[in-house]
């Protein structure tokens, strides 16, 4: 037994050697060069045709190589495996594409200068060396963080109520909740701009523009927050209970502790929805091209405010702007992600 | 049904016949525990149950005042409009263990979650009849259910220790979740732990998180867990059934320990577990109607020599 266990040596046996991988190999030389000649022979031209045949071909090749080397069901199983990933191509190439262009025409404008400036000195078509984001970015920042703040109480709130307390109006709640995420973002726009402008007779100011950005985050809050809390298992709650705790404290020390990290996903997902808003800013912050740093009083900018200026002006720097713009708020997004994760996880999370 | 109730009218009754009973069996009682394996060849015969139910070590059986600890009366539950469960009394006095055995459905479950309040949080639920603790009607008007389930703790048939919590944090939970004073934590965290039997395998490791332990170290946390407030019932639904025969014997004998300062109520579907832990035993039985209470005795009464026909056929394996 000893001697056994001094000469065994881990090794993963499950894993594929060279010599199994060979038909795979072979198979994917000949799907590409089938393609390849498919391509130059057939009236199939362009990269659209080059995709489809090559897609085409892989389902062929996996699914023969597994009939003869196994049975009808190895075929099956290569067959949906080859489609999912070709699936999750679809979703992969473009969102990176995406990112790529962003960041390459973005990017090239990055410098010091767009963060200590703003563009009450410098006209849009003058060089990118002049003026700056930091109008934008603060705007940007201070709506994100206020509509935040108001939904992210509110929306968590309304789920603990759905879930936790089904008060007699839960039903009624969640419809609402339900039909709240499916307004238009120009309406919640319009809404604030009716009551709070018109009717009240207040001016344009960021706070606004938070107002009309929390009134799209807060059904996507809560009814994300819903379905993380109807996943804690009703073990816990009966045990928080059993052990002599009232509802709030179980909620509080049981329930939204074993929840946190999906309750974080909740307001990120919250914050995504939000952020890139132009529509609801166009008729609530007015728009300005100087900082401004009270956020309920005066006009205020916003980064997607700033990119859709830019892009109506249309000259080449002007466009060039728009696309430091769009990378400067993908970048300022991503930042707020990052913090709601490390705020999120500060104590007790597990895993 | 009018047997039942001569048996259970009187709640003093039972704790006396039990006294004779044990006295008896003491006698009796063999050197040397029936070990597993003659079980085994013994087949399960009526015999092999009630020798294991006679070879039991006695909980001490701290001599009480009458009436003292948990006495349900004529309890009857509904869930919407199904009746599941009717006129069932029993009484659990301190420093006894009270095994609920039956089969699947008849509503054992049911009835240990109408003693500490339980039953309520099943939206369709319904109840009628008396629970007393202390010779207080828990489901009085204007009563603290959660001080109630604080005198009354539960342990559940999954282990569900709080994931977001540390093993230390999980035992004291209680003492933050009903907001009590404690003046030596670790005293209480250690003597919780080596109670439930759990001190020697995780005192190096009280900051892990408690769902890094084996399914039978997570028991005994959430039975430590259930011990820190100070129980003086303990209500245990089916513990061991997902437990491996092992953490079944450690958690056994942790409830032979704690029987001697409280009282306990288990459900159980292993009836050698009845026979070897318990010192009375309640027959629940549902004929496709509501689950009744059907036979009630000392546990070696109930495993050798039961007075109803029904009993005698579950407890030895006739069906069921």
């Amino acid at each position: 037994m000893s001697t056994l266990s001094l000469s065994a040596k881990p090794q993963r046996p499950w894993q594929p050697t060279f010599k199994s991988l060979i038909p795979d190999i072979l198979g994917a030389l000949f799907t590409a060069f089938a393609t390849l000649a498919i391509v130059g022979i057939s009236p199939l031209k362009g990269k659209l045709g080059f995709v489809i045949v090559l897609i085409l071909m892989a389902v062929i090749t996996t699914s023969v190589i597994s009939w003869i080397r196994k049975d009808r069901k190895a075929a099956l199983n290569s067959t949906s495996t080859v489609l999912v990933y070709v699936a999750a191509a679809f979703v992969i190439v473009p969102l990176a594409s995406i990112l790529w262009e962003i960041f390459t025409k973005g990017a090239t404008g990055v410098s010091l200068n767009i963060f200590s400036n703003d563009m009450s000195a410098t006209a849009s078509d003058s060089p990118l060396t002049e003026g700056g984001l930091l109008h934008a970015i603060v705007g940007t920042v201070y709506l994100v963080l206020i509509a935040s703040v108001v939904s992210t109480p509110i929306g968590i709130l309304t789920a603990l109520y759905i879930v936790e307390v089904k008060g007699k109006f839960a039903g009624i709640v969640r419809f609402f909740v339900q039909a709240m995420s499916g307004i238009p973002s120009i309406v919640a726009g319009l809404f604030i701009y009716a009551v709070w402008m018109i009717g009240l007779g207040n001016s344009y100011n960021a706070g606004a523009g938070a107002a009309a950005l929390a009134i799209l985050m807060i059904p996507t809050v809560a009814r994300t927050s819903e379905e993380v809390l109807k996943l804690i298992p009703n073990d816990l709650r009966e045990a928080g209970l059993a052990m002599g705790a009232t509802q709030w404290r179980t909620v509080a020390m049981i329930i939204i502790p074993a929840a946190k990290s999906g309750l974080v996903t909740a307001v990120i997902l919250g914050i995504a929805r939000v952020a890139g808003e132009t529509a609801p800013l166009l008729l609530t912050i007015g728009g300005a091209d100087g900082l401004n740093l009270n956020p309920f009083s005066g006009n205020n900018s916003a980064l997607p405010y700033y990119v859709w200026k830019n892009l109506g002006l249309g000259s080449e720097i002007a466009v060039q702007r728009a696309w430091l713009g769009v990378f400067v708020l993908i970048v300022v997004v991503f930042i707020f992600f990052t913090l709601a994760r490390v705020l999120g996880a500060a104590k007790g999370s597990r895993k | 049904m009018s047997q039942d109730n001569e048996n259970l009218s009187t709640p003093n009754n039972p704790t006396n016949k039990s006294e004779a009973n044990r006295e008896e069996s003491m006698s009796q009682t063999k050197p040397g525990v029936t070990s597993p394996a003659k079980d085994r060849t013994q087949s399960v015969s009526q015999n092999s149950l009630s020798d294991v139910a006679k070879d039991r070590p006695r909980s001490k059986g701290v001599s009480h005042q009458f009436g003292s600890g948990l006495e349900a009366r004529n309890v009857h539950a509904w869930f919407g409009k199904k009746h599941v469960l009717e006129d069932i009394s029993m009484s659990f006095d301190t420093g006894t263990v009270t095994a609920l055995i039956g089969p699947s459905g008849c509503g054992k479950s049911t009835f240990i979650r109408t003693l500490n309040r339980m039953h309520e949080f099943i939206p369709t639920a319904a109840l009628a009849g008396e629970v007393f603790l202390d010779q207080k009607d828990i489901y009085a008007n204007g009563v603290d259910v959660t001080k109630i389930r604080l005198k009354i703790g539960m342990v559940f048939q999954k282990p569900n220790p709080f994931p977001s919590m540390t093993i230390k944090e999980n035992v004291l939970s209680g003492i933050r979740l009903a907001q009590l004073k404690v003046d030596n934590q670790d005293e209480l965290l250690e003597s919780c732990l080596r109670r439930a039997g759990l001190w020697d395998e995780v005192k190096d490791r009280l900051n892990e998180y408690g769902g890094a332990l084996s399914g039978g170290q997570q028991q005994r946390l959430c039975i430590a867990r259930s011990l820190a407030v100070n129980p003086q019932v303990l209500l245990m639904d089916e513990p061991c059934s997902a437990l491996d025969p092992g953490s079944t014997l450690r958690i056994e004998e942790t409830i032979r320990e704690l029987s001697e300062s409280i009282s306990i109520v288990i459900v159980t579907h292993n009836m050698q577990q009845a026979a070897r832990v318990s010192d009375y035993t309640g027959f629940f039985l549902s004929d496709g109607g509501p689950g009744r209470l059907i036979e009630l005795g000392t546990t070696t009464e109930i495993f050798s020599n039961p007075k109803e026909k029904r009993t005698e056929d579950y407890v030895t394996g006739r069906f069921g």
